[in-house]
């Protein structure tokens, strides 16, 4: 009789997806507004390649974590950062940083899309021009050309490129603005609730695009739906009251979390 | 346990609960009709068993619709998840023991009609009422959410794998001794070994309600004593 020893049967079993190599760190993060805090001591990793999701009910501080991944905060008068956070091991709250082309490697998505009122081209092109991506005219339109192939546009709109992008229905403009973040080829796109002004086919559109984007970019997207969360991260952290209070791989945050809080706000006990 | 924001959740889920709890209940009292009127060769209570099964498939079906429309509906997670597809497993465990029972019921006219000897049915009469016991205690001790219960219950089955051989060998027996017992001692064999597959959905029910309440699964090797084999090999 060929009996598998429990050990076996355990190994056999391995193979949940395991952290990767950080490629943004938090440590300590603390966030004040004015004279609130909003984050305390929040250290979180971001892995490369995956796609982290943070959740938590509203006012959590998990987009006030996000907005710290590419120093947004710091457009916010009153908005006070301390810890550290790191991309690809170099602090970017370092003041030799150069914002702008931080903002460059960690591009953003925001809730509502928000299109310049310019054509759909010059939407894509205006971030590869200012950042000095292209040289010729015709790398410009190489760039356009994959960056809203990427972004799953490029079928739809290839023949009204010269038309304004607002023209565009919700979720177009929505992979408009991806599109747009990925032209000047970021390493890593933060995502505030990417899809909640979305219909169920836009947003289906922009999950499987944001798995495919995986591939070649680290994500990090803040949601509020969880059955989001559960199908398009592989880890997921779950924010209450300024605290980070469980991060983990996403299969068994949603099936088998270990903090009560999370417990109660992903099966809608409280939020 | 709090309570869900929407109320109407929670009373979806304790629905499901309740025909789970009705489904464990008919369970125990098919499986306690059948063997009753296979030793007594009551022709009328193995009817009622036929017929309850109908009963027992209806609440399964509406089990079913009730747990599918809940995850359509309320896209559960965690616990609720857990809880929900459990019980769709559970309700179908539970139904193939109201099978079973049908099963053992059906055989109560064929051995009526060969005068089964009273001594035979001694140790399928005990090997009932151990079944029985675990099939009344499952849906309690889920019901109930005691985790560690089901682990020593889903443990007791092996007592059930033990008796059954020894039911095994004793009607082995009194074939050799009388071959006109072998028509009746046949079908108490049949019956003795659909109590032993009772037993084994309520090792199956136990593993789920355990995996439902802690979100961990059971270790996979389990107390394992059927030796019939041997002894047909000896």
């Amino acid at each position: 009789m060929n009996m598998l020893t429990d050990a076996a049967v355990e190994t056999a079993l391995e193979g949940a997806p395991e952290s990767k190599a950080a490629k943004m760190r938090g440590e300590k993060v603390n966030v004040f507004y004015g004279g609130k805090q909003a984050l305390f001591d929040v250290s979180l990793d971001v892995g490369e390649n995956q796609v982290t999701a943070l959740i938590g009910p509203s006012g959590c501080g998990k987009s006030t974590f996000l907005r710290c991944l590419n120093r947004m905060n710091d457009t916010i008068d009153i908005a006070r950062v301390t810890g550290k956070i790191t991309l690809d091991d170099e602090d970017i709250y370092n003041p030799r940083i150069d914002v702008v082309e931080l903002r460059a490697r960690v591009g953003m998505v925001f809730q509502k899309p928000n299109p310049f009122p310019k054509s759909i081209y010059e939407n894509v092109a205006y971030g590869p021009r200012i950042h000095g991506l292209a040289s010729a005219k015709g790398d410009l339109d190489g760039i356009v050309e994959t960056s809203l192939q990427k972004a799953g546009l490029f079928n739809e709109v290839k023949d009204r490129l010269h038309e304004p992008g607002t023209g565009l229905s919700g979720g177009q403009q929505q992979r408009l603005c991806i599109a747009r973040a990925i032209a000047v080829s970021p390493e890593v796109i933060l995502m505030d609730e990417p899809c909640s002004a979305l219909d169920p086919i836009a947003t289906a559109r922009v999950e499987e695009l944001i798995d495919e984007l995986r591939e070649n970019y680290t994500i990090v997207i803040v949601t509020h739906s969880m059955q989001q969360a559960a199908r398009v991260s592989q880890r997921t952290a779950m924010f209450h009251l300024g605290n980070l209070v469980e991060e983990g791989p996403t299969d068994k945050m949603f099936t088998n979390p270990e903090d009560k809080r999370t417990q109660d706000y992903i099966t809608g006990r409280f939020g | 346990m709090a309570e869900h924001i929407v109320a109407s959740f929670d009373q979806e889920l304790e629905h499901i609960d309740r025909l789970l709890r009705d489904m464990g209940e008919l369970a125990g009292s098919m499986t306690q009709a059948a063997t009753r009127a296979l030793l007594t060769s009551d022709n009328a209570l193995a009817q009622r068993v036929v017929s309850d099964d109908t009963i027992m498939d209806a609440k399964q079906t509406e089990l079913d619709e009730r747990a599918i429309t809940l995850i359509a509906k309320r896209q559960p997670m965690a616990q609720d998840l857990r809880a929900v597809v459990g019980a769709i497993r559970m309700a179908s465990d539970l139904e193939r023991i109201g099978d079973l029972a049908k099963n053992i019921a059906k055989r109560v006219g064929a051995v009526g009609q060969s005068a089964t000897p009273r001594k035979l049915s001694h140790s399928i009469d005990t090997m009932a009422s151990m079944v029985l016991a675990q099939v009344n205690a499952v849906v309690d001790r889920y019901v109930a959410r005691k985790a560690s219960d089901l682990v020593s219950l889903r443990d007791e089955d092996e007592k059930i794998d033990i008796h059954y051989t020894s039911v095994f060998r004793e009607l082995l027996t009194y074939m050799m001794e009388d071959p006109r017992n072998i028509t009746a001692c046949t079908h108490l064999l049949f019956c003795a070994k659909n109590l032993e597959r009772v037993g084994d959905h309520v090792t199956n029910i136990a593993e789920n309600a355990y995996y439902i309440l802690t979100g961990e699964q059971l270790p996979v090797q389990r107390p394992k004593l059927d030796e019939t084999q041997m002894t047909v090999k000896s």
